[in-house]
């Protein structure tokens, strides 16, 4: 099944056949994410009840900021009786590395409207973003029901698993035993294989894993995904520009790079 | 206090995209970028597998380490997302079924 996705999504191309095929072909993208959201989301809404929100709360929190880690963050300090306007800030600190994700998207989404852009961009996470780059080629525009449908079903899946997290309340079978929380490293594994598709981006992942290791055993974890990444794309931008001046023989030559 | 996250959360999402959509980069920007996603998946995988508790978890009782070689080798093979989730979520079963990193993880 894994490979017919596979072969899918590389055939996917022109052909806009129905926007619903075209979304659930997106959809499908979708299931490993899926996958990973369910168990993660049950675990949110359960911790989330125990912090002391409602039930309603808990799910009104996935519904509106759909982003699973500052969502734990804010249920950790509320329960240590922080004020709104820590956990707003520290939302805004832990959810900044979304403005490279954005950013890097564009070269997908350059295409759309704005008010298309406006509802997209809100399903941009982790691991749809990962999702959307190991399969949409970069430069080209992208389908965009097929990133809605992407988006589409992993926000369904966190916000349905959280409510019935929070609902139930309490511990909620044991996922841990059958491996369901090593979905999502898993899937960041094998989106990192599929970038790695020169020399000196494999030198740009090694950078960023070694730096987002360091800093996130230090106190200032919450910065480890931005920092490692703007140094580490820098270290390969600076790398890119050297070898196109050496190939060209002159400085400022073309750094044009095809693909990611 | 959730509307204030929801605002922050989007914001960072959508400003990116709506300003820059109508212009035209640098190239320095688009090399750049085009380095980006590979260093934030590095940044994502490298921790979630190397990192236990907020400290550095080097040692055979960290069954996520130990899942993500054959995960690796999967991925490489394969290319194939699901089968990699598949593989990856059978080995840390099968670590915990022995035993292995029990309560850690």
């Amino acid at each position: 099944m894994g490979s017919k996705a596979g072969s899918m999504a590389r055939g996917r191309k022109r052909d806009t056949s129905g926007s619903l095929v075209s979304f659930v072909r997106g959809a499908r993208l979708g299931v490993p994410v899926v996958v990973g959201y369910v168990p993660i989301g049950l675990a949110y809404g359960v911790i989330a009840r125990h912090s002391g929100l409602s039930p309603a709360e808990a799910t009104l929190m996935s519904v509106l900021v759909f982003a699973g880690s500052a969502q734990f963050i804010a249920c950790g300090l509320v329960s240590s009786g922080a004020t709104a306007v820590g956990v707003v800030s520290t939302t805004l600190l832990v959810n900044l590395r979304h403005v490279l994700f954005s950013m890097s998207l564009l070269s997908r989404l350059r295409h759309l409207s704005r008010p298309v852009l406006a509802v997209l961009s809100f399903g941009i996470t982790d691991e749809t973003f990962g999702v959307a780059v190991g399969r949409f080629p970069a430069d080209e525009p992208a389908d965009w029901r097929e990133v809605a449908g992407l988006n589409f079903v992993s926000y369904a899946a966190w916000v349905a698993s959280s409510f019935v997290g929070a609902a139930l309340g309490s511990t909620v079978g044991d996922g841990a035993r059958l491996g369901i929380d090593f979905a999502l490293p898993a899937m960041f594994i094998c989106l990192l294989v599929m970038q790695v598709s020169s020399r000196v981006a494999l030198l740009v992942a090694v950078v960023a894993g070694a730096l987002a290791v360091a800093v996130a055993t230090t106190p200032l974890r919450a910065w480890a995904t931005v920092v490692a990444t703007i140094v580490a794309a820098s270290v390969g931008a600076a790398l890119d520009r050297r070898r196109a001046e050496r190939r060209d023989g002159h400085p400022g030559g073309p750094t044009e790079r095809q693909g990611s | 206090m959730v509307v204030g996250m929801f605002v922050v959360t989007y914001l960072s999402r959508a400003v990116p995209l709506l300003a820059l959509s109508r212009k035209q980069m640098p190239a320095w920007l688009r090399t750049w970028l085009s380095y980006v996603a590979v260093a934030v998946l590095a940044s994502l995988a490298a921790p979630s597998v190397l990192v236990a508790d907020g400290k550095l978890a080097l040692h055979s009782g960290n069954v996520y380490l130990m899942a993500s070689v054959p995960t690796l080798l999967v991925a490489a093979r394969t290319r194939s997302l699901l089968l990699s989730v598949v593989v990856g979520m059978l080995c840390v079963m099968i670590l915990r079924a022995l035993g292995i990193g029990a309560g850690a993880g």
